[in-house]
């Protein structure tokens, strides 16, 4: 038995432990929204929070995260109200919307590292996550409207 | 009480990839035909309000007896008791907006509050014509139409009004979800109107009065938001991967390396221990042509993904590679170079170039070559299908439905009487570009589905989808101009060969394909005009992605015009305009060329070279061109026609120690008619980026016929830090509405080619360009 904290939840698990964290979520917990797109770590589209930092959950052994706290997309916030999300839907950011989940958790963990990122710390923060659609442009703004909106707040 | 009226409009057949002619021509039948029982078939039976768009033949439309036959609803609109109106899209969502466009269109021809409309995906069905979500025709094809259908929705609600007031219709104001009476305080919400509306006559289409383009609330705003927005930034979107089923199981396939390769052997010993994995299916083998069908291999079913992958990489198969395992892509290039020798095809011909080449006081002559693409989906194929006494049921991410259930019916063998057995029900799709109009995968899921006798969900993996693709196939060109002594250019040749894409449904198509996507339609004003194409063999599945021969056609032709100013030594953007010339309409027939014109006819959607020159005029001005630049800059334009849109791009790069960077771009768009500009704007953005990707890194190649790359380390993409700020300028136009998808695609990397050719001097003719070490 694999146990696990997503979201605040435990759940046990009955999963071998070299079975990718992206893979119980999905299919086992059955959230998913973290995404597959590579399975090697490349796309950043699985992107996940581990004890608040930014992880790839497709190239992560759900051993691994045994005792940290897991939070996906789903755990971000309470009703689409975290910054991030904010911005995202006030910039029109997404087009076909699938790797969005990872953006934003990888976005999320910038910010909560360095509150008012630039664009170089934003283009190095968010290289490892691809959009095929190419919202890039957006992701960038909408990085900048949330950390706006966050300081607001506080 | 449930009534139903309907409205007609429209013929559809959802064919492969000739089906751009089908919903042509069309009129509008219109119909009562309450009490339908197809109405709780569905799921809307609670409805009060119904109103269907009816596709029919012209031939048919003739006939109301005839058409009355045949209930083939393209898009509904109806309406509860509690006035929220359900707007059925029945084109399917894949990033470019158009669940978040065509909707909203209907809405405000309707004069709905927007957020009491609700919309629902539309399954597959031959009822509501072509769902065919490629070749950038949901809002050319379906606009007028649509209006139409929110129209006749608000004269009933009009109508149903002025009856319960006892007025004359024209004394009602229909204003966002109410109706008004002139000169009063009365209102009636639509709520209140739904079930009178139900029971009167449909209006004639000619008494319809359409809003203008200053009455719309809706249309034409930048601010709409996307109404899926909410559930992708939660992570609560369904895509064809998060389907899950009670008791659904999980399967791979290991397909045969090279097309129509077969399993001479297979061990799954090993495979069948990985704990999770069930068992292993042989799928049938696959022979010419490929079509949509499955590929074959051996499938691994297991209870979970991962299970499923462990379980596949324990295989131990022997392929029988076949024939297609002599084919090398480098090696081939020769076969392309020869084949432009002496093109087999003349495509169109104007004046008479071979003689103005022999006589010219001067040529130029050029080769170009674009290496293979694939679509690369964030998210790859996938699909989810169940087996029941009732039929088929399917969810999958899928550009077209019908084509879909077809093959579903191919695979079952369940007679074309019997369609209605398979529901393709349509998920989000995260990403398409015409990969998900090709459902092999859906077969794949509904063949193991049925073997399993359980829900199965066929996951392709990134290696999946970058090793058996539908490809963008290399392609070899050869460009020509000539020069009279004066330096003024009097001819134009360019020779094309790639592998068809017409190989992939007929084994014997030899000829490279799609010269009417950028090649033949070449929108030059020059005395003499060859273009041609070659032959070749083909080795592996050949398909379309966005924007597909545009993208070398405009490479080549849009680099080698500015070669041509370069030579002539004339500012680029003005050599361009004096290469398109006088203001026309351009008759291809008169060239000897049968243009297809991307199936619109030429009355609404002419070559029309003034809108060229405007969207080129345009973006040169919002770019400042002819701006001091920087130390190592340099800008580069292009202009293309496709899909019916007129697009210019110029972009800005830096060319520093032998590395390019993209600095600044910018778009002018004539696109006709608009619904949802922030969703075209978002278009050209993702169209920048998609065609930075191909001009940079985007090259798929293959040797022994198996292909060579297989996830994003060496198919690459661009990514955040290689993206500058896009400027676009959505041109206000009357025109019909035309293409957005795919045509800020095409002249996006010639603009970029020729921006470095003007910051160092050199020029690239080959992509992608990473192989030159410049990015």
């Amino acid at each position: 038995m694999i146990e696990l904290t997503i979201n605040g939840q435990p759940h046990q698990l009955d999963i071998t432990p070299d079975m990718p964290l992206l893979w119980a979520l999905r299919d086992i917990v059955k959230l998913t929204g973290s995404k597959y797109g590579c399975g090697k770590g490349l796309c950043g589209a699985c992107t996940v929070h581990i004890d608040g930092e930014a992880t790839r959950s497709c190239v992560l052994p759900v051993s691994a995260a045994v005792g940290k706290k897991v939070t996906t997309i789903e755990g971000l916030s309470e009703n689409a109200d975290h910054p991030l999300q904010q911005a995202w839907m006030n910039l029109n950011v997404p087009q076909c919307g699938y790797c969005q989940s990872g953006q934003i958790m990888s976005a999320a963990s910038l910010l909560d590292k360095n509150p008012q990122p630039s664009d170089a710390d934003i283009d190095q923060a968010m290289s490892g996550n691809i959009c095929r659609c190419g919202t890039y442009p957006r992701i960038r703004s909408a990085i900048h409207q949330a950390a706006k909106l966050a300081k607001e707040v506080k | 009480m449930s009534f139903l009226n309907k409205i007609g409009v429209i013929p559809c057949d959802d064919s492969l990839i000739s089906s751009e002619h089908a919903d042509q021509n069309d009129s509008c039948i219109i119909q009562n035909i309450s009490r339908r029982s197809f109405i709780k078939n569905a799921g809307i039976a609670s409805s009060s309000l119904v109103i269907g768009i009816q596709l029919t033949s012209v031939n048919a439309a003739s006939s109301p007896k005839k058409s009355s036959q045949i209930f083939s609803p393209d898009v509904f609109i109806s309406m509860d008791n509690k006035g929220t109106v359900t707007i059925m899209s029945h084109r399917s969502e894949m990033g470019q907006g158009i669940r978040s466009s065509l909707p909203l269109l209907v809405a405000d021809e309707m004069e709905c509050d927007w957020d009491r409309v609700v919309v629902k995906q539309a399954l597959g069905d031959a009822k509501y014509g072509s769902q065919n979500t490629d070749g950038s025709r949901s809002v050319r094809r379906f606009y007028f139409r649509l209006k139409e259908a929110g129209a006749t929705a608000r004269t009933l609600l009009q109508q149903a009004a002025a009856k319960v007031w006892k007025v004359k219709a024209e004394q009602v104001t229909i204003y966002n979800h109410q109706a008004k009476l002139n000169n009063s305080d009365k209102v009636l919400d639509f709520a209140q109107l739904a079930e009178i509306a139900a029971t009167l006559p449909v209006p004639e289409k000619t008494s319809l009065t359409l809003k203008t383009e200053a009455q719309h609330r809706y249309v034409g705003r930048d601010d709409m938001k996307i109404i899926d927005a909410n559930a992708m930034v939660t992570g609560q979107a369904i895509y064809g991967y998060d389907v899950e089923l009670e008791g659904m199981k999980y399967s791979v396939i290991a397909r045969p390396p090279v097309l129509f390769g077969k399993v001479k052997s297979y061990d799954a010993t090993e495979a069948l221990k990985v704990p999770g994995v069930i068992k292993v299916i042989e799928m049938p083998p696959l022979s010419a042509p490929a079509v949509f069908n499955m590929l074959g291999g051996i499938a691994v079913i297991a209870d979970n993904t991962w299970a499923a992958i462990q379980g596949r990489d324990k295989l131990v198969i022997e392929w029988d590679h076949g024939k297609n395992a002599v084919y090398n892509t480098k090696q081939y290039e020769n076969n392309f170079r020869k084949a432009l020798e002496n093109p087999k095809h003349i495509v169109r011909n104007r004046g008479d170039w071979d003689k103005e080449k022999k006589s010219a006081a001067k040529v130029i002559s050029h080769d170009y070559y674009v290496g293979g693409l694939a679509h690369a989906t964030m998210e790859p194929p996938a699909a989810t299908a169940i087996i029941s006494d009732s039929g088929v049921d399917v969810w999958t991410c899928t550009q077209t439905p019908q084509t879909a259930q077809r093959n579903v019916m191919g695979v079952m063998k369940i007679a074309k009487e019997k369609a209605a057995t398979v529901r393709i029900n349509v998920t989000l799709l995260g990403g398409a570009f015409g990969r998900k109009s090709k459902p092999d995968y859906v077969a794949e899921a509904v063949f193991l589905a049925n073997e399993t006798q359980q829900p199965i969900k066929v996951l392709w993996t990134r290696e999946d989808e970058i090793k058996h693709g539908y490809y963008h196939s290399p392609s070899y060109q050869k460009l020509e101009a000539t020069f009279d002594k004066s330096g003024k250019a009097t001819g134009w040749y360019h020779g094309m060969v790639n592998h068809p894409i017409g190989a992939t449904f007929n084994p014997a198509a030899k000829q490279a394909g799609s010269a009417e996507l950028g090649q033949g339609d070449v929108p030059f004003d020059l005395p003499n005009i060859k273009i041609t194409n070659g032959e070749s063999d083909t080795y592996f599945r050949i398909g379309w992605v966005r924007s597909v021969t545009n993208i070398n056609n405009a490479f080549a032709v849009c680099s080698f015009a500015d070669e041509m100013a370069a030579e002539a030594k004339i500012d680029s953007k003005d050599y361009l305009l004096s290469l398109i010339g006088k203001d026309q309409h351009i008759d291809l027939a008169k060239d000897g060329y049968k243009y297809g014109n991307y199936g619109e006819n030429f009355n609404d959607f002419p070559i029309d070279t003034a809108r060229m020159k405007n969207v080129i005029n345009v973006v040169a001005k919002n770019a400042d061109w002819g701006k001091k630049l920087a130390k190592g800059h340099g800008v580069g334009i292009a202009a293309h026609r496709s899909f019916c849109s007129y697009i210019a791009t110029i972009v800005e790069v830096s060319f520093i120690k032998g590395k390019v960077k993209i600095e600044k771009v910018y778009y002018a768009v004539d696109a006709g008619k608009t619904i949802n500009p922030d969703r075209i704007r978002s278009q050209m953005e993702g169209a920048a980026i998609f065609s930075t990707s191909i001009a940079f890194y985007g090259e798929i190649t293959a040797d022994k016929g198996i292909v060579e790359q297989s996830n994003f380390h060496d198919y690459e993409l661009a990514r955040m830090g290689q993206v500058p700020e896009i400027n676009v300028d959505i041109i206000k136009s009357e025109h019909p509405p035309a293409g957005v998808g795919e045509p800020g695609v095409p002249p996006f990397a010639p603009a970029l080619c020729n921006a470095i050719y003007n910051a160092s001097g050199k020029r690239y003719r080959r992509l992608p360009l990473k192989q030159f070490g410049i990015v």
